[in-house]
């Protein structure tokens, strides 16, 4: 990092802004607030994947103990549909159900026990199930049933490149990769509480990253101007994209059962429902022909993608462009032909989940990159080291293959850097030595690096509002578009506004994120949060402190230039200052607008989806990680034993914060890669719907030495303090955990290394059989 | 429908007695009957931890357990952890480190950690037992490596302070 001012908020690693709340207890969250008379609802779900309603009888439902209102598709007043791209999705069933779970009916009761019992009492009939239900990837192609067209990014002539290699001393290999779902696992689940005011307005107050979303559809249910609703957010107690687009229904239920009964309503989903109904990570398919030439570069890639999306379009689409976008992670092929397609089945919707779409493209590329170093028996890393993008080489590897130039990409000096400092040889070395002396644990090493666009490839998303207040005592009110769900926002935008008026952090409230306040927001999403709303919160802060420069140069006798703001105080050239608080009371007194808001849209992003060009992203972030594992071959254990990772985060906003989403992001990770299977049965309802059967990583998963630093002097131009956006990048590191899994499970034997994701101790158990060339059910030596 | 039954138990030092349904949840009764809703609903079946309360001084989840077991004895909830405005060592540590992401684990993962602080009494606490307590837990924002550094650290300065005293008093 480069050195910053001494005493600015910027580049500090300041505690969350919520930090004493969060461990007082005293922080508030959507289902923390109920007011008297608050109605809480429980949701009736289809029981069948398929089918069309006959009838829904809430007759001895509407009797049950408590209850005020059972609501169907029949009581809403205006659109029964929402959806983020499509409207396709009702907010309770009309004719037809598409998925076990899909909210039908919802009974209003005086308590959440008294909404439950009921809801049990309303009998939905169905008829006419219609075709057999479509449930994963494999029965949509053979069905023909898909959301999306294919999606095509094409550069160069595959077919020819691959054609000609073998014969010039390359190879080519093909490959297919499974990847499985994930659940967002947020520990609070969703939640919505709907609170009724004066003049027909609707407050809802939402556990969401979209509350514009949430207010743009819950006025389209009710058949309202947008003006009547407001949407509201706390904080989340997390999102991780699982509340971008499907925190709305919910929001909007609350909202329905406002408006019908005039009284509060809440929604709010257990952990059952929560991840029964509602979807998470896109299963992918991916098939592919890979080919590298004689000194290990990357040359060529035909990729076919499929991805599960489940019943509705949600935020499909762009997922896929997503995975087609990092089809490449930091390589240069200079031959591609990318090709996506979402898949529709009978399953709770897909959605955003950090990563969106990059995480299971990069998972494809880097199967191919072990494929491909395998057969020319080379390491994995040397492939890489490579086949990275390079700006310097002649001619300059460094297009993508939709046509974005990759400026000075950091990823050749991380990855040499990051060699060094882990030491990676001299431990290669003390790994085979291991292995050689132990017969049922083996250990294996890897390196994954990263190249992640930054940027909404949805190009209109990328803009961002905000609304500062100054009050006469000198204390300031901060609003933007952005919402709190853990990743530390608000901390980073209260430095931001901080650091322009020169005051100290504790004068900066930040405010609930609110569509009254700031209007039109995008989701906080795509790891954009930081960089979109904290150029918003600049320019707003800069427009009142222009106008209060002129008071102060006034005051102080000094031109305006001349001034500087820090610590709460104005200070001229010649030692004479005065106090923030005094120059705010000051421009009171004179009649100065102390209150501006800001707006922010990203330059330069266009793409064009049916061409495949483009440049849909502002710039890229960069990492790399080095995985040391070992596994237990009588029982496919796998443990982390060391994590090294170089992550660039530009001149980080806050490093205490960033380190913390870089640890969170790749543990997240290691969760989607080893020990979190979605499991479906054969009506696709979910399984495993809690902690004791889906298992994300506890504190016994986590490296026993895990090290990550931050790339220094890293300044990146444009973008709010020179930092990089860090949200979902670092999760894709976690893929490092499986070239070392790979390496680890080689050391059995000669055979295939054939692992399957997620990497289980069952999965890893069947790549070691495999590498051992024995039947399964035997012991990797034979006995 | 359940019968009712009067609780008369302890909440943070305070008594206090209140006409309930014989098959409320403590934690039920904490955040709708009495409004402490520092302790959350995670999962609701006893798997992740952030219901933790203290009863009679062993961490419980309040999810699963029956208020009626509280009676005429101790509860402890995060509410009750700080000395008015002064953090416990737990608490003050997980703030510095930034244990806390979203926040919605960190009340229980507070009452786990004071709770082997408190239990342990002058026996010093070492890694692996941070470790094994602290998954009771789960995160899913931190990847837990701070979490484990403040936990540390906490214990640093509970023994050279008269911090673990304030833990004490609520």
């Amino acid at each position: 990092m480069t050195a910053p001012p001494a005493r600015s908020p910027l580049h500090a690693p300041a505690p969350h802004d919520s930090a004493v709340g969060h461990v007082t207890g005293a922080a508030i969250y959507t289902d923390d607030l109920c007011p008297p008379g608050t109605l809480h609802a429980a949701i009736v779900r289809s029981p069948a994947p398929t089918g069309r309603i006959r009838s829904i009888d809430t007759r001895r439902a509407r009797q049950s103990p408590g209850v005020c209102a059972v609501l169907t598709a029949d009581d809403i007043p205006g659109d029964p549909c929402i959806g983020p791209v499509v409207h396709d999705e009702p907010v309770l069933a009309r004719d037809r159900v598409w998925f076990t779970g899909q909210s039908v009916a919802m009974v209003l009761a005086e308590t959440r026990e008294q909404a439950r019992q009921a809801a049990t009492l309303v009998r939905v009939e169905l008829d006419d199930p219609g075709p057999a239900p479509i449930l994963d990837v494999d029965g949509a192609i053979a069905a023909d049933s898909f959301h999306t067209d294919p999606h095509r990014i094409q550069r160069g002539d595959v077919d020819r490149a691959l054609a000609s290699l073998p014969a010039a001393g390359g190879v080519v290999v093909s490959g297919e990769v499974r990847t499985g779902g994930q659940d967002h696992f947020y520990l609070e689940t969703h939640c919505a509480l709907a609170l009724p005011e004066e003049g027909g307005t609707i407050r809802v107050i939402s556990s969401t990253q979209h509350p514009t979303e949430v207010q743009r559809m819950a006025a389209r249910v009710l058949g309202v101007g947008q003006h009547r609703i407001i949407c509201e957010v706390p904080r989340m107690g997390g999102g991780f994209g699982g509340k971008e687009s499907q925190a709305t229904a919910p929001a909007c239920l609350a909202a329905l059962g406002a408006a019908h009964t005039g009284r509060p309503v809440k929604v709010w989903l257990s952990r059952h429902e929560d991840m029964a109904s509602t979807g998470g990570r896109h299963p992918f398919l991916g098939r592919y022909r890979a080919g590298f030439d004689s000194r290990g570069r990357f040359v060529a890639f035909d990729v076919e993608l499929f991805s599960d999306g489940g019943w509705t379009a949600d935020l499909s689409g762009p997922v896929m462009d997503r995975a087609l976008f990092h089809l490449d992670n930091a390589y240069f092929i200079e031959h591609a032909r990318f090709v996506g397609r979402v898949c529709r089945t009978n399953k709770a919707s897909s959605t955003a989940f950090r990563g969106f779409g990059g995480p299971q493209g990069i998972a494809v590329c880097e199967d191919a990159i072990r494929r491909g170093a395998r057969a020319l028996g080379l390491r994995p890393e040397d492939v890489r080291r490579a086949s990275y993008y390079d700006g310097e080489a002649t001619p300059p590897r460094d297009r993508t293959p939709y046509g974005q130039q990759v400026p000075h990409p950091r990823i050749i000096a991380m990855h040499d850097r990051l060699v060094r400092t882990s030491d990676l040889a001299a431990r290669r070395q003390q790994i085979a030595a291991f292995n050689a002396a132990h017969r049922w644990l083996r250990r294996g090493i890897g390196l994954q690096p990263l190249k992640f666009g930054i940027s909404f490839t949805h190009a209109i998303l990328n803009q961002a509002g905000a609304f500062v207040v100054v009050y006469s005592d000198g204390t300031v009110q901060l609003n933007h578009g952005g919402t709190e769900m853990g990743q530390g926002l608000h901390t980073k935008m209260v430095a931001v506004c901080a650091d322009v008026l020169g005051v100290l952090p504790g004068q900066v409230r930040i405010m609930r994120t609110s569509t009254d306040k700031v209007p039109n927001t995008s989701p906080t999403a795509a790891s954009s949060g930081s960089d979109l709303n904290g150029q918003a919160v600049r320019e707003a802060a800069l427009r009142i402190r222009e106008r209060m420069a002129t008071v102060a140069a006034d005051r102080l006798g000094c031109d305006r230039s001349e001034l500087t703001w820090q610590d709460g105080m104005v200070r001229g050239p010649d030692g004479q200052s005065m106090r923030f608080a005094d120059l705010a009371h000051a421009c009171w007194l004179e009649r100065v607008s102390l209150s501006a808001t800001g707006y922010y849209a990203t330059p330069g992003i266009a793409y064009d989806a049916a061409a495949g060009q483009g440049t849909p992203f502002f710039y890229f972030a960069y990492g790399v990680a080095v995985v040391e594992v070992e596994v237990h071959a009588l029982t496919g254990e796998t443990r982390l034993r060391r994590v090294d990772i170089l992550h660039d985060v530009g001149d980080s906003l806050n490093p205490a914060i960033d380190l913390g989403q870089v640890h969170g992001g790749f543990i997240q990770g290691v969760g989607w890669l080893t020990t979190e299977e979605v499991l479906h049965d054969e009506r696709g309802a979910a399984r495993n719907t809690g902690p004791s059967t889906y298992k994300i990583p506890a504190i016994g998963d986590v490296p026993l030495d895990f090290r990550v630093e931050l790339l220094d002097n890293a300044t990146q131009p444009g973008v709010i303090g020179g930092s990089k956006a860090v949200g979902e990048p670092p999760f894709m590191l976690a893929i490092g955990v499986i070239d070392a899994l790979e390496d680890a499970i080689s050391s059995f034997g000669p055979g295939p290394v054939a692992l399957s994701l997620p990497a289980t101790p069952e999965a890893v158990l069947r790549a070691i059989h495999r590498a051992a060339r024995r039947p399964e059910g035997r012991d990797p030596q034979g006995r | 429908m359940p019968r009712d039954l009067v609780l008369t138990t302890t909440v943070n030092g305070e008594p206090v007695r209140k006409l309930i349904p014989a098959n409320r949840s403590l934690l039920d009764f904490l955040r709708e009957d009495l409004g402490l809703t520092g302790s959350k609903h995670g999962c609701d079946v006893g798997d992740c931890g952030a219901c933790t309360v203290h009863l009679d001084g062993q961490p419980r989840l309040s999810c699963i357990t029956l208020a009626a077991e509280a009676m005429d004895r101790e509860v402890r909830t995060i509410e009750g952890v700080a000395d008015g405005t002064l953090l416990h060592p737990v608490q003050e540590a997980l703030h510095r480190h930034v244990g806390a992401q979203c926040g919605y684990c960190t009340p229980g993962i507070v009452m786990t950690l004071t709770a082997l602080i408190d239990d342990a009494g002058d026996t010093p606490i070492d890694d692996d037992m941070l470790r094994e307590a602290l998954g009771a837990n789960i995160c899913r924002c931190t990847g837990y490596t701070k979490i484990l550094a403040a936990a540390h650290d906490a214990l640093r300065s509970g023994d050279s302070q008269s911090g673990k005293a304030a833990g004490e008093i609520g």
